[in-house]
């Protein structure tokens, strides 16, 4: 390669060898040889794409060159920028869309940008949830499709967005509503919707009451969900088989018309329980075949609540005390055997629970109190609960007594006379 | 004659990406936006017909241009707007409107002089497109919009 300090007018590489006058408004590509600083000799491997073309000879064609500057745009990115004349995010990543690549041309995944995006997302989402591993399997392949597509596209093949309308099945308190909730944004962060809200939704907010409500009401909450996802709690009470003038039927279709018409624009989510929602599917094959990914949530197992449970009180700012903990782990145990059970939403329930106990406990105390005892959960706080008294009996831990009332009653029931709390609301 | 009313009017017509960038600028504004349409340019008619209600609770700009693409299909030859009100206390006016959709062919305006009492001169302006019955030149044959 020839350097730009002894260039001759009969250089051969085209891109080196006018350095003055390609300016900040020359030709958008970057340089990919030697920088045009004046060095008398560049050092080798020097310049962004010098090492992967491994030393180009001249003939070696433009394209070429401009096929290894793209495969590493982050490199590129603020001389591109300030060539465009553009400048900002829009600018370099247009540059990056506009031209395709060459059908030999090798994309190295992990210099790619979204790529990055979507390992961090996907990280994030193994934090924030945990089990739920075919969830998260479903999640990873479709940011990964989303990628692919993207990637395809670059070569000029056909990459036609996929349908993501889903379905979540499982029992109560699994995440549907959350993931949902959560999945917006991430379909956002992919790329794939435009804002991301959440707009959640049951029969009523769908259905009219008399003939001509229907259509106008769906159509809103539709035109409100565009761009985001739209959640429907409880989906297959849509549909009442018993009564055939209902107009839940007219939701339904015009649900189904603008799931095929405005697929681009917004993603549909169904949420509800297994049994129900295979009713509800046989009654409407259309819905069905028209929702590409339908989704069990599993039930979660004993170590799965525990570590729920634990970064709920974490977000909260609570500690469970070592022997809290034991005393909390063997709570969950009971609590999954007894009835209505809803996995994390249950754990959420005992936690506010124990909070209510602690401060039951705290303000029976008197006394000076400092940072931690307003942090710390106490056995007594845990063994306080009802569930421990219809299956086992458990004698009282100690330090039960500064629990005041007696662990039967500290549930839901009207404190006793003279409790101090009702002595603070009076 | 090209009708130059309401924002952009001296622009060249907008394109559908265009419209949608100012849609969802009105929706970032918090300002709701509403579709009207009218095949009367007279300059004082100022009230079009409303397409639907207008959308308070969006927060995409394809919602409004699918009301757009809607209002334009049902009526092909008539003016199309989209108006965006800023509800803000204080302001609670119509902050932006623009025309996303005007007819093929605009006859434009006739001055029409009259001569009252005097030998006084009133002029009016008279729009060839209202020349026919409302029925007969509306986009939906006649049937009445619903």
């Amino acid at each position: 390669m020839s350097t730009p300090a002894s260039s001759t007018p009969a250089s051969s590489t085209p891109a080196s060898s006018t350095p003055a006058s390609s300016g900040p408004t020359g030709f958008a590509m970057p340089r990919p040889g030697p920088a045009p600083a004046p060095a008398p000799a560049p050092a080798p491997g020097h310049g962004p794409a010098a090492a992967r073309t491994g030393g180009a000879t001249a003939d070696r064609a433009t394209a070429d060159r401009a096929t290894a500057e793209r495969a590493t745009p982050e490199r590129a990115t603020p001389e591109r920028a300030t060539a465009d004349g553009a400048g900002g995010k829009t600018g370099t990543e247009a540059s990056e869309h506009d031209a395709l690549l060459a059908p030999g041309a090798i994309l190295e995944l992990a210099d790619d940008r979204q790529a990055r995006l979507i390992a961090r997302i996907l990280g994030d989402l193994d934090r924030e949830f945990i089990g739920l591993a075919p969830v998260k399997d479903r999640v990873r392949e479709i940011g990964a499709l989303l990628l692919v597509d993207r990637l395809r596209g670059r070569y000029g093949l056909s990459s036609s967005r996929p349908s993501l309308h889903m379905c979540f099945t499982g029992s109560p308190g699994t995440g549907k509503t959350t993931l949902a909730a959560r999945m917006g944004e991430l379909l956002r962060e992919l790329g794939y919707l435009r804002r991301g809200q959440l707009v959640s939704v049951t029969r009523d907010d769908l259905v009219g009451q008399y003939v001509g409500h229907t259509a106008p009401k769906t159509k809103e909450v539709l035109k409100r969900a565009m761009g985001g996802v739209l959640l429907i709690d409880e989906a297959y009470y849509l549909y009442r088989p018993d009564n055939e003038r209902d107009y839940g039927q007219e939701a339904i279709e015009i649900l189904l018309q603008f799931m095929e018409a405005h697929r681009d624009d917004l993603v549909v989510i169904l949420a509800g329980y297994r049994s129900r929602m295979d009713v509800f599917f046989q009654s409407n094959p259309g819905m069905a075949s028209r929702i590409g990914h339908h989704i069990e949530f599993p039930d979660f197992s004993l170590d799965e609540l525990m570590q729920i449970a634990e970064l709920m009180l974490e977000r909260e700012e609570y500690l469970l005390a070592p022997a809290a903990r034991d005393a909390f782990r063997e709570y969950i145990g009971l609590r999954m055997r007894q009835p209505r059970f809803a996995n994390a939403r249950s754990m959420r329930n005992a936690i506010d629970r124990l909070r209510l106990r602690q401060a039951r406990r705290i303000v029976a105390s008197g006394g000076p109190i400092g940072r931690d005892d307003l942090m710390q959960l106490t056995v007594a706080d845990v063994r306080g609960s009802r569930v421990f008294d219809d299956t086992l009996a458990t004698p009282p831990p100690a330090g039960h007594s500064l629990d005041g009332p007696p662990a039967g009653h500290s549930l839901d029931g009207p404190p006793p006379a003279g409790d101090p709390l009702t002595a603070l609301a009076g | 004659m090209r009708i130059t009313q309401g924002t952009f009017s001296y622009l060249p017509d907008l394109s559908d990406v265009e419209i949608m960038a100012q849609i969802q600028y009105a929706i970032d504004q918090g300002w709701a936006v509403a579709v009207e349409f009218t095949d009367d340019p007279h300059p004082r008619n100022v009230l079009w017909e409303m397409w639907g209600l207008p959308m308070f609770e969006i927060s995409d700009a394809s919602a409004g241009m699918h009301e757009v693409t809607a209002c334009r299909a049902a009526y092909p030859d008539h003016y199309v707007k989209v108006s965006a009100y800023d509800a803000t206390l204080g302001r609670q006016t119509t902050a932006l409107s623009f025309i996303a959709s005007r007819p093929a062919d605009e006859p434009g305006f006739r001055l029409d002089r009259q001569e009252v009492a005097d030998r006084r001169i009133r002029y009016s302006l008279h729009a060839y497109a209202t020349d026919r019955p409302a029925a007969a030149r509306s986009g939906l044959n006649g049937r009445s919009a619903t």
